[in-house]
């Protein structure tokens, strides 16, 4: 190990390069932290974030480069080295168990012990409070973890990090499942660990709450360092351009399209304690867009409509004919389209081509005695390949290979194949890079124009104001307000969808 | 489909494999490669292979059907019996008809009920398996017109009759499975159950469909078996349920659903019989057969996900 005599930095990632069979995932790529500082790592899908923090978290090796951590230089051999080194790492998806409690999970692997062989609990409990009182959670550590929220659940990962005293935590997309009060405590815990000398690498998409909690920003780009700014001397797009590489002109397209006739009415449509009587209308060439918090009912509503999950009364009209069976078998034949907002698990088979996947709603029309027209199962892919910019080496390529902005511009495809009259989008653009984001957005304005009534939920504001012709707010099962596009605002919109009057 | 991929899909290494296996044989022993021998093995292998074509199709949409073995034994016993009562054509179609209509049990209580396949098939196992014996009092029945034989003794253009059963059963089962819209759709609900289903697809029709096709296969192999024996025996096909999956799973099909071919599971059953077959011209004793066989059903799978892995490698 060689001294350097650097101690403005307690961590120094120089010249990191790696390289994947096909792919220089990263090139050269330079990352440094202060101690207490919030340092956010920006990028697209493939930038190279989760590469370079994997690197750092001992999960990956790397090809080139040194790693400097408080003046010494390291080499994390494994997951446990980098724990051992005061590295931990968030990951998106938690690796808690469900069905032991908080304290068990905590300091799985490394209990307390008496008499070498039992555990021994009363000191389990007493070290697991200490580290919440930490962290301000107020949560008996009896308690089993499958009873906590996604928000609390990310809690005890932050518990777990600080037991290790970890010095550096790096957070993989932290906000992504979190309500906005939920997010609101987040921060409020980095800002404690900020002020006892914890740094966090905090990874995100959404670059108005990297501005908001970071103190430095750096981009990467198609696996090269793109630079690091202060956050408090930028903003927002000067990030996205840096990003994209280029300046987007018009992150958020509108057309404005005349409205048509009716192509969906719902009347009461209820669930129980999900939905209550929920009465709305749709328009051809509208895109009427649906705000609520987490647990407001939207997307249930949706899947009901649909007919996933059926309501238990109401009726729902489709260009005037009432839908008899709930079933989403009934609905798709009346031409009406659904793109889930879990693509992986519901919108793909994603060990099939794009081809079988586009196709999946059209064979039905495309096969002669039950045998598949193969010429026009070709067709009707490169067709939707050529007019949605689905970037792919042929249209026989496994979806699983696609980014997932391509990924989801497939499940639009498929819908599309059945010249929907209506076409229901749950979080289209979650998780997607920014340049296919607004591939999304242009793409839901063409299909207004032909004529599409157009249904948007997201957990976007900015998304939903700026794409919607109309944009009804719901909280708690109910449809609270009902805005045109130039009236509303984000803060007009919170205030219905969170406050009781 | 190009060289390239034909080179890189699994069915080319298992074929490989099984092209070393069929050499080392025919050096090894000087009867193995004698067109009396490979009809053998051939007639051999159609039992199982036919049945194979059924179970790709249920291990595809990521189920699986352990009953195979036993309504072969039921659809034996009733062959025998229903030839002796109604004469050949009724007799051999009602029995048909029954293997079919378990099949379709099979599939009705598991989308119905929403059980495991692992579950209701293994019920179903006993349930057939069980009313053969009720039926023959555990005796076999014999005393068949002696042209029932020719099903599975005779010849057509040179070629056991049961070969070109198996081949016809293959040709239509790989049509069926690359072709139509059905194949496409159990290939898609294997894949990804859900998305099928909310992209309009009735995944439960499909199930159903797999499984009865299932039945109706393995209804064909206990008619064929009858016929070769010339008897109705309530314990034909013991077993048969692990040959045909180890054929398919040697085969490449992935038990997980979505991934495979009927192609595979056929040079996956022929590995088998060709297996069984050289280890009896080496003298090598029955024991140790079944301790081979099951050694090469593991390093074939292990063979395949060391290739997944490696393929999964090259692509990220």
């Amino acid at each position: 190990m060689k001294k350097k005599i650097k101690n403005k930095y307690i961590l120094e990632m120089e010249n990191v390069s790696k390289t994947f069979p096909g792919v220089k995932a990263l090139n050269k790529v330079n990352f440094n932290l202060k101690a207490g500082e919030v340092h956010a790592l920006v990028g697209e899908n493939g930038a190279g974030k989760s590469t370079l923090f994997k690197i750092l978290a001992g999960a990956y090796k790397k090809d080139e480069g040194t790693i400097i951590l408080d003046g010494n230089e390291v080499e994390m051999t494994s997951p446990k080295h980098a724990l051992d080194l005061g590295i931990s790492v968030i990951y998106q998806e938690f690796n808690l168990i469900p069905n032991l409690s908080i304290a068990e999970n905590i300091f799985i692997g490394r209990e307390p012990r008496k008499h070498s062989a039992f555990v021994d609990f009363s000191k389990l409990y007493q070290d697991a409070e200490f580290f919440l009182e930490k962290i301000g959670m107020k949560k008996d550590p009896k308690t089993l973890v499958s009873e906590l929220s996604v928000a609390e659940q990310q809690m005890v990962e932050i518990a777990k990090s600080l037991s290790f005293s970890s010095k550096i935590i790096v957070m993989d997309e932290p906000t992504s499942a979190l309500t906005k009060s939920e997010k609101e405590t987040l921060f409020k815990i980095i800002r404690e660990l900020k002020e006892k000398n914890v740094s966090i690498i905090f990874i995100s998409h959404i670059i108005e709450e990297v501005l908001e909690i970071s103190d430095r920003v750096t981009v990467l780009r198609d696996g090269n360092y793109v630079g690091t700014l202060n956050a408090t001397d930028t903003n927002p797009r000067k990030i996205v351009q840096m990003m994209v590489g280029r300046e987007l002109k018009d992150f958020y397209p509108k057309i404005e399209v005349k409205r048509g006739e009716i192509v969906l009415e719902v009347k009461n449509l209820t669930k129980k304690s999900k939905y209550e009587d929920i009465n709305f209308q749709l328009h051809e060439g509208e895109v009427l867009g649906f705000a609520g918090l987490v647990g407001s009912g939207k997307a249930q509503v949706m899947r009901g409509i649909f007919g996933i999950e059926p309501p238990d009364s109401g009726e729902v009209y489709i260009k005037g004919k009432k839908v008899k069976t709930n079933s989403l078998f009934e609905t798709i034949k009346m031409k009406m389209g659904f793109v889930p907002e879990d693509r992986r698990k519901e919108g793909l088979i994603l060990s099939r081509s794009v081809k079988d996947n586009i196709n999946i709603t059209k064979l039905p029309l495309i096969n002669a005695y039950g045998f598949v027209k193969q010429k026009e199962e070709e067709k009707i892919a490169n067709e939707y390949c050529k007019s949605l910019n689905i970037r792919t080496p042929n249209n026989k390529e496994i979806t699983q290979n696609l980014s997932g902005g391509n990924q989801q511009k497939i499940v639009i495809a498929k819908w599309l194949a059945i010249n929907p009259k209506i076409l229901i989008l749950d979080d289209p653009t979650r998780g997607i890079d920014v340049g296919a984001k607004n591939e999304i957005y242009s793409l839901i304005n063409n299909l207004a124009k032909e004529k599409i009534g157009i249904i948007l939920i997201s957990s976007e504001l900015p998304e939903i104001i700026n794409i919607s012709d109309r944009i009804l707010v719901m909280r708690e099962g109910k449809i609270t307000h009902e805005f045109l596009r130039k009236e509303a605002t984000q803060e007009k919109i919170m205030q219905h969808a969170a406050l009781r009057n | 489909m190009d060289f390239k991929s034909i080179f890189k899909s699994t069915e080319f290494g298992i074929f490989i494999a099984f092209l070393a296996i069929c050499t080392i044989l025919s050096f090894a022993t000087p009867n193995f490669l004698s067109v009396y021998n490979i009809f053998t093995v051939m007639k051999q292998v159609s039992f199982i292979a036919i049945i194979s074509v059924g179970m790709t199709m249920v291990i595809l949409t990521a189920g699986i059907d352990l009953s195979v073995g036993a309504v072969l034994g039921l659809v034996n016993v009733l062959a025998a019996l229903f030839i002796k009562k109604f004469g050949l054509a009724p007799g051999i179609s009602t029995a048909l008809l029954c293997g079919t209509f378990l099949g379709f049990v099979n599939g009705i209580i598991i989308v119905k009920w929403d059980l495991p396949p692992f579950i209701v098939t293994l019920g179903m196992m006993n349930i057939a398996r069980g009313l053969a014996l009720v039926i023959t009092k555990g005796w076999p029945i014999t005393g068949l017109p002696e042209c029932f034989g020719c099903l599975a003794e005779g010849k057509l253009i040179g070629m056991p009759v049961p070969v070109i059963i198996m081949i016809i059963v293959y040709i239509l089962g790989y049509l069926f499975l690359s072709r139509t819209i059905w194949g496409r759709y159990i290939y898609a609900s294997g894949g990804n159950e859900k998305a099928t289903w909310l992209s309009g697809v009735n995944v439960n029709k499909i199930k159903v469909l797999v499984y009865t096709i299932t039945g109706l296969l393995s209804g064909l192999a206990g008619i064929m078996l009858a016929s070769r024996l010339s008897q109705g025996s309530p314990i034909t096909g013991t077993g048969y349920e692990l040959s045909v999956i180890g054929a398919v799973v040697i085969g490449g099909t992935d038990l997980m659903g979505g991934k495979g071919s009927v192609l595979g599971s056929l040079i996956g059953a022929s590995i088998m019989g060709v297996l069984a077959n050289g280890l009896v011209l080496l003298n090598v004793s029955a024991f140790w057969q079944q301790v081979i066989l099951g050694l090469v059903i593991i390093i074939a799978v292990a063979g395949g996900s060391m290739r997944r892995k490696l393929s999964m490698k090259g692509e990220k």
